[in-house]
């Protein structure tokens, strides 16, 4: 078993801190880049936090290091999260991301593993995280390694047909070294989810394809460090985390909003969100 | 490792009692099988994708693209039925524009063997080599087994006749076309180089100039669409070179679905693909250039 941080209730600030400086990396990136997905990013800040800040057995001095534990980014639109998040707890740079989305950067708007230490693997296109994942999770217990592996999906993500393909095959052959973490933030490209495609009763799909579920706060860090801790939720089993969450979380007038999945903040704007994230 | 998609009856059985922890069947879902083969490719596997025709390839496409070549990452998709392989079964297993998709991938390997020999060496070569690879299988085979002493490599033809008057270059079975035309040819008075361009990509370019400039004309043979496949990269690097052929024809699918069905063979002859069809079109051209 992999060593835990013990993490007692005043322990939770340099997480919520760590959640923030996310959020406000974010929000500069977008802004610089005039990149839009700020309210995807937003939405998992604090899954990502506590994640990096705490989950993860991940050596940011060793990035490749064998056991560690992998994480893949499959809603690939929101890799600002990822870049900030990698930054910010020592994979590279802050300043280094000052340089999202412009000519001849690394940091492509959609994740990217060229040449950024600590990015487990690329994506861009829904629904391939997820399959990758499980093999990497296959190998794992092939091996007898101790590493597990985190997939990030977002619900609209779950349109995706492959990933479907990918939660059978896990669930046939009982990977509980994987986790899928569902961003149940409710709206997707255009409308909600509930007008697009429709995912309830969406526990129970999963359920019905042999995963464990739990559904969490995926905006607070105290539940989603006690949700975490207890993977995987039942031996030989995946597991899944409905995280549900608020689009643009953190910043009043992007919160639930469709139009912050595009809309880059300039001007008033980002002066207005960067003081609502305590910059 | 090697993954199926559910298929290979009778084909797989041996290697999954013998190598128990090295079979994976992904089920009837190639996109996943794909992603999977990355995940344990990345993990340090070397892996083997395997179905029938398009289902490796076209139906896992982006699979192919965005994980496993941007990623470099140790798959070989393979193909069983190349070309009209499966002529009963339908345009649905036609493989006849994979070579042209495939090849377009930045990292990919494409081999499509012209025997069993080949395809056995293809299968060693790239065991020992790694990165992201489609080896295309062929129903059907050409006699081009290897001489004493011969050694397979990935990305260098074979010259199995020579001859000056024109060359056939061919990837896949199609070339027991080329050898029965070259036959045809002798007994017209001519003499033709025989390549077998078993990989597309990388592919032997060396020998596409050498062939341009030493014989007169150029034939390019692929049970494939015309369309971005072996002979349009034989064209694109003889004019590339500035080695310019007396002709060249390239032999395939015109841009068209085959709606009819039947052997292999059948539908070679309903496509104009058959060493009597190429004759009968570069003859004349021949005799003009010898005269």
């Amino acid at each position: 078993m992999q060593s835990r941080k013990i993490i007692r209730p005043n322990d939770l600030e340099p997480l919520k801190a760590l959640a923030r400086r996310i959020r406000l990396d974010a929000v500069r990136m977008t802004s610089t880049g005039k990149s839009s997905h700020v309210g995807s990013v937003l939405s998992i800040a604090d899954i990502l936090a506590v994640l990096y800040g705490h989950i993860l057995n991940v050596d940011p001095k060793n990035p490749n290091w064998p056991d560690r534990d992998r994480f893949i980014l499959s809603k690939g639109h929101a890799g600002a999260g990822v870049y900030a998040a990698l930054a910010e707890t020592g994979f590279f740079p802050v300043d280094v991301l000052a340089k999202h989305y412009q000519n001849g950067s690394n940091l492509s708007g959609h994740v990217s593993h060229k040449n950024v230490p600590g990015v487990e693997f690329s994506t861009g296109s829904l629904g391939h995280g997820l399959s990758v994942g499980t093999g990497m999770a296959y190998a794992g217990r092939l091996a007898e390694q101790s590493y597990r592996v985190f997939v990030q999906m977002s619900d609209g993500e779950c349109d995706e047909g492959s990933n479907w393909e990918a939660i059978q095959f896990a669930g046939h052959h009982g990977l509980s070294n994987l986790t899928a973490i569902v961003d149940y933030n409710k709206l997707q490209s255009l409308k909600s989810v509930s007008e697009t495609l429709r995912l309830e009763p969406f526990a129970d799909k999963w359920r019905a394809f042999n995963w464990s579920v739990r559904e969490v706060d995926g905006n607070d860090v105290e539940a989603l460090i006690a949700c975490f801790s207890e993977l995987p939720f039942t031996a030989d089993v995946p597991s899944c985390v409905i995280a549900h969450t608020t689009k643009g979380k953190g910043v009043s007038f992007m919160e639930n909003s469709v139009l912050w999945h595009y809309r880059s903040p300039q001007g008033a704007e980002l002066d207005m969100a960067l003081r609502e994230l305590g910059a | 490792m090697l993954i199926t998609g559910d298929l290979g009856f009778g084909v797989v059985d041996r290697f999954a009692e013998q190598f128990p922890k090295q079979f994976i069947n992904a089920g009837v879902a190639e996109q996943n099988m794909t992603g999977l083969a990355c995940g344990l490719a990345l993990e340090g596997h070397k892996v083997f994708t395997y179905s029938i025709a398009n289902f490796t390839t076209l139906r896992c496409l982006e699979q192919l693209r965005n994980d496993v070549c941007y990623h470099g990452a140790d798959v070989t998709a393979v193909a069983v039925g190349g070309g009209f392989s499966y002529g009963q079964l339908g345009m649905s297993h036609f493989a006849t524009e994979d070579l042209a998709i495939l090849r377009a991938l930045p990292e990919m390997k494409v081999i499509a063997p012209t025997g069993i020999w080949e395809a056995e060496g293809a299968t060693r070569a790239l065991i020992a080599g790694r990165g992201p690879a489609y080896l295309r299988l062929d129903k059907g085979r050409a006699a081009s087994e290897g001489a004493a002493g011969e050694q397979f490599v990935l990305g260098k033809s074979r010259r199995l006749r020579d001859g000056t008057d024109v060359c056939f270059i061919a990837t896949g079975a199609i070339l027991s076309e080329a050898l029965k035309a070259t036959d045809l040819l002798a007994d017209a008075g001519f003499s033709a180089r025989v390549i077998s361009m078993h990989t597309i990509k990388p592919i032997d370019g060396d020998a596409i100039v050498a062939a341009a400039r030493e014989c007169g004309g150029l034939v390019t043979m692929e049970e494939h669409t015309r369309l971005g496949g072996l002979g349009s990269a034989v064209g694109e690097i003889c004019l590339q070179a500035q080695a310019v052929p007396a002709f060249f024809l390239s032999v395939g699918l015109d841009d068209l679905f085959p709606s009819i069905v039947g052997d292999q063979e059948y539908l070679r002859r309903q496509y104009g693909m058959t060493a009597e069809a190429t004759l009968s079109r570069i003859l004349p051209l021949l005799r003009s250039h010898r005269s």
